[in-house]
């Protein structure tokens, strides 16, 4: 008997860890299978495979599955900022912090990441009005892929990272 | 004790199906993140719907590269990219001209998606991607 509950204890044990590495292992289909790509398109082996490019970049849960951000910071990565040479390369070191967030944590919204990769041009005014606070916006207007989620969502971190945006906790707690 | 052990075999079960239900889940992960669909015309012109993968450009380019000095606008979709503006030079054709990247010649590298996909952004796995195209 007892060996029967250490043995069902034992596969359990494999089981769920089993399971866990593999739900944390990043890993990226073939375009072949991707259900995008024509399996018989003269394309397949010639394009770049994903897992190719990003299984050498800092890895992540979401998304591409991999920090961009953190790739480009540690040089793994250097992506072109340019290719006029007339292009005036702009970035902002300023912080943002979006207070009117109900219970959740502040949000602290970094422009010297965000101009790492854009020009102010793509947010500003289009999306974003210049002035702090002056573009009324919220999750459901997020989730329906406007203001940060017209990259959150689609080609950075998608929206299930709550905490990598409402980063900043409040002094007294709930308001 | 009957009842206690199919409970612990009911666990170990569990366990397994939760393996298999991973493998499943995994298996269903599609397209990589961020991949766009251009199918405006593809079809209706006989050639198979581009596959654009933005994780390969913003290795190679930043955003502001083809969102600022291309002059892409950001929604995906809102573009009215054709191939007589690409051959000229505009849009994709800004690189895609035998000088930064391979020319328009090579029809089947971009146009390389199966017939009959509907123009989108693929969100990947943990969204569906934008709720507008």
């Amino acid at each position: 008997m007892r060996h029967r509950v250490i043995g069902a204890v034992i596969a359990f044990a494999v089981a769920v860890v089993a399971g866990v590495s593999a739900a944390q292992q990043p890993s990226w289909k073939p375009l072949r299978a991707d259900g995008l790509h024509d399996p018989e398109s003269p394309a397949i082996g010639l394009l770049q495979e994903p897992a190719a490019a990003m299984s050498a970049l800092p890895p992540d849960t979401a998304g591409n599955q991999v920090r961009w951000v953190e790739a480009l910071d540690k040089g793994y990565i250097a992506p072109r900022t340019n290719i006029l040479p007339g292009t005036e390369v702009q970035v902002l070191d300023q912080d943002i912090l979006m207070e009117d967030t109900a219970g959740m944590p502040i949000v602290r919204f970094p422009h010297l990441l965000h101009t790492e990769w854009l020009d102010c041009a793509n947010c500003h005014d289009a999306i974003f009005e210049r002035k702090a606070g002056a573009t009324p916006m919220n999750m459901f207007t997020i989730l329906q892929g406007n203001h940060c989620g017209q990259c959150h969502g689609a080609v950075a971190f998608p929206l299930t990272e709550c905490r990598r945006c409402h980063s900043v906790a409040r002094k007294s707690g709930v308001r | 004790m009957t009842t206690r052990r199919f409970s612990l075999r009911l666990r170990a079960v569990t366990g397994l199906l939760v393996v298999v239900w991973l493998g499943i889940a995994a298996s269903l992960v599609h397209a990589e993140y961020g991949d766009v669909i251009i199918n405006k015309r593809s079809d209706a012109e006989g050639v198979r719907p581009v596959i654009f993968p933005h994780w390969f450009h913003r290795i190679r380019f930043r955003c502001k590269v083809c969102h600022h000095e291309l002059g892409f606008k950001m929604r995906a979709g809102s573009n009215d990219i054709t191939m007589a503006d690409i051959v000229d030079g505009k849009f994709c054709g800004m690189c895609h001209n035998g000088e930064v990247a391979w020319s328009t010649e090579n029809c089947d590298l971009c146009h390389s998606g199966k017939p009959g996909l509907k123009s989108r952004v693929v969100g990947g796995h943990q969204t569906l991607g934008p709720g507008r195209w």
